[in-house]
């Protein structure tokens, strides 16, 4: 990978306020194209908040989210609902599996189409040629991506009847179906084994250079953030403490602290 | 099996103890004697004893047919009948012939309070694939779905005796304004969820209760609205007879419309987006559906049948009053789509069958109706929560056609 590119994502100086509670405190984070980033830190960090106000499921209290879609007009997405940030191009999984248990496997990620295709009622009633051409089209693309996951097998089964790790990969290829630029995955290695994890680490790698989608993840699993991340922002408390390359980080005296309490303790 | 035995003759002498005094002593006060009815006692034992058996019986298949599920094994061979029934043409094509040959002889065979009844039923079809679009596909729990289905009612009572609307027009003005009305509901409870929303829909079904029961120059209050014209025929005058023939092939064409359209919507775009909506809010909207749109969407589309049924409710029964639009009909609809199975088509038609032409066909045990209903739907959510014929999800045939237009 080339060094600094097009950004795709810019956050500056996010903060997000529960009551007096300031969950995150002017954080600034930068994603560029062909970029793996992780965002890591102890629980309760704040990582989490901080996605859900960049993908519109908070609005937060300050501080700036940009979007660059690649040819496209800068957008400031502050606010913005979520169905309109994963439409713009950047789609999410969710740290505790959000499937659609009863629904099967195929539509699930058939859901993902849904910003991208636009049949209405009357269209869904009539049936007209361009209904009919969207409605293939969506179930070519979700068994392609249902192939690049590795749960074709599995298309007409119930969501909710899929192993753990196989839920997971089902989250991504359900993100990947509204055709993002940029993937945002929440922990998608919790509860993984570390067969499953490996798999996993190739597969968001895969969807990196195959796919051309850029990705900003959260995860614990320390093996799989230093081997696949490009660039990697450490959170404590709500602030940011590092960014940098995975060696810095993982020589970053600030962040062995965080993670493992400060020497004096010991 | 011993053990079970055991158990119900313990449960039949506790019963027995239980009614014993209900059941064997009688007192006679013109006598002044006591009458011992032993006889009775032993119907309790046998009673007691034979239900408890049968009861444990179907407790423990259903823990059987749970733990399959679990392992996986079960899904095969559940969907597998009623699966098998609808994808085999073998068997499908006659039965579904031998169905619309009923439909079509039925009001020639019976008399006209048959057909009547069959026409309410129908209607009742129709409320019911209607609010199944609402509860059962989009997860949105309407309690006040009655409201929709006086909307269109009092649209054609008003448009004719103010403005003398025949039915034609009415009908599709009739339907709109259940859907427009739909809307207004949506609106304010957009962010409402489960118990919230329930509650809310409870009220708005009272508040057009209440509207149309005060409201006299309008709704001509508690008195009603009488006069109203039966459906028109080219404007061919028909006797009373004729009339309700016609009103009840009008109804199989208005259900068979319906269910055209549901069936349609429910493997769409649409849809998908609805039954999102239903298993996860957030996620749904996530993956890019607007769920202002979808939501208004689902409301608009159930209350645009219970307008349309309203319509020709009116002209059935040439009066509405306030009367019928009260809570009862809205539980009893929400009844037919729990019972029918949450989203399936044909289980609610079957349920909306069952629940309006049972209390109809036992009017002689009419005492006993409501006791008798309650009881199903009792057994129902033990025995078959899922309703009668679960919801089978469509698979979609795609691995193959991809494979041959990638080689072209």
């Amino acid at each position: 990978m080339s060094e600094m590119k097009d950004k795709l994502l810019e956050v500056n100086g996010l903060t997000m306020d529960f009551g007096g509670l300031r969950a995150v405190d002017t954080v600034s984070l930068n994603v560029c194209a062909g970029e793996i980033v992780a965002l890591i830190g102890p629980n309760g960090a704040g990582k989490t908040t901080f996605f859900n106000c960049v993908t519109g499921i908070y609005k937060p209290t300050k501080g700036d989210v940009l979007v660059h879609p690649p040819e496209k007009k800068t957008q400031k997405i502050n606010g913005f609902k979520s169905n309109r940030v994963t439409t713009i191009g950047m789609a999410r999984t969710f740290q505790n599996i959000r499937l659609f248990q009863n629904m099967t496997v195929l539509e699930n990620v058939m859901i993902g189409r849904h910003c991208r295709t636009t049949t209405s009622i009357l269209g869904a009633v009539l049936r007209g040629s361009k209904t009919m051409r969207q409605e293939r089209e969506t179930v070519e693309k979700s068994y392609d991506l249902l192939e690049k996951v590795g749960l074709v097998k599995d298309a007409d089964e119930f969501a909710k009847n899929l192993p753990y790790g196989a839920q997971r990969r089902l989250e991504i290829a359900r993100a990947m179906a509204t055709d993002p630029f940029l993937l945002l995955l929440d922990e998608p290695a919790a509860g993984m084994n570390p067969q499953e994890t490996k798999d996993l680490d190739e597969l968001i790698v895969r969807i990196r250079d195959m796919e051309k989608i850029s990705i900003l993840l959260i995860e614990h699993d320390m093996k799989l953030v230093m081997n696949i991340s490009d660039r990697i922002y450490v959170m404590e408390y709500g602030k940011e403490i590092a960014q940098g390359a995975p060696m810095d980080i993982r020589n970053n005296p600030k962040v062995i602290e965080a993670y493992l309490g400060e020497e004096s303790d010991a | 099996m011993v053990d079970n035995v055991k158990q119900s003759v313990l449960v039949a002498l506790w019963f027995v103890f239980l009614t014993f005094p209900l059941m064997v002593v009688k007192v006679n006060t013109l006598n002044n004697i006591v009458e011992w009815r032993w006889m009775n006692m032993l119907w309790v034992a046998i009673g007691a004893f034979v239900l408890s058996i049968v009861w444990r019986w179907a407790m423990a298949r259903r823990q059987l047919k749970n733990k399959k599920a679990e392992i996986g094994e079960e899904e095969l061979t559940q969907a597998g009948l009623w699966q098998r029934s609808t994808e085999d043409p073998k068997i499908f094509k006659p039965v579904l012939t031998v169905i619309a040959l009923v439909t079509l002889v039925f009001p020639l065979v019976v008399d006209i309070y048959q057909t009547n009844i069959m026409v309410l039923a129908l209607i009742f079809v129709v409320l019911g694939l209607g609010l199944n679009v609402t509860v059962g596909l989009a997860g949105l729990l309407d309690l006040g779905y009655v409201a929709f289905f006086a909307v269109g009612a009092y649209t054609y009572g008003v448009l004719n005796s103010f403005f003398g609307f025949g039915f034609w027009i009415s009908l599709p003005i009739g339907g709109l304004m259940g859907a427009l009305f739909g809307i207004a509901l949506g609106f304010p409870i957009l962010r409402l969820r489960g118990d919230y929303l329930a509650i809310v829909t409870l009220g708005f079904g009272s508040i057009a209760k209440i509207v149309i029961e005060n409201w006299e120059e309008v709704f001509n209050g508690a008195k009603g609205i009488a006069n109203i014209p039966r459906p028109g025929f080219f404007g061919a005058e028909m006797s009373i007879t004729s009339a309700t023939v016609y009103t009840y092939y009008l109804m199989i064409l208005m259900v068979v419309f319906a269910i055209f359209i549901t069936n349609r919507l429910k493997d769409s775009r649409i849809g998908r987006a609805w039954m999102a909506l239903r298993e996860d809010e957030i996620a749904c909207v996530a993956m890019g559906v607007d769920m202002a749109r979808t939501k208004l969407g689902a409301y608009a589309f159930g209350a645009f049948w219970a307008g349309l049924a309203g319509v020709i409710f009116a002209a059935r029964n040439t009066y509405i009053n306030p009367n019928s639009f009260t809570f009862m009909e809205s539980a009893i609809v929400l009844s037919i789509v729990v019972m029918g199975g949450m989203g399936s088509i044909v289980g609610v038609i079957i349920a909306a069958l069952v629940l309006i032409l049972t209390p109809e066909y036992l009017r002689a045990f009419a005492e006993y109706r409501m006791l008798m209903f309650g009881a199903v739907m009792v057994l129902m959510m033990i025995f078959r929560p899922e309703g009668l014929i679960a919801n089978v999800r469509r698979k979609y045939a795609g691995r193959k056609v991809v494979t041959e237009d990638a080689n072209v």
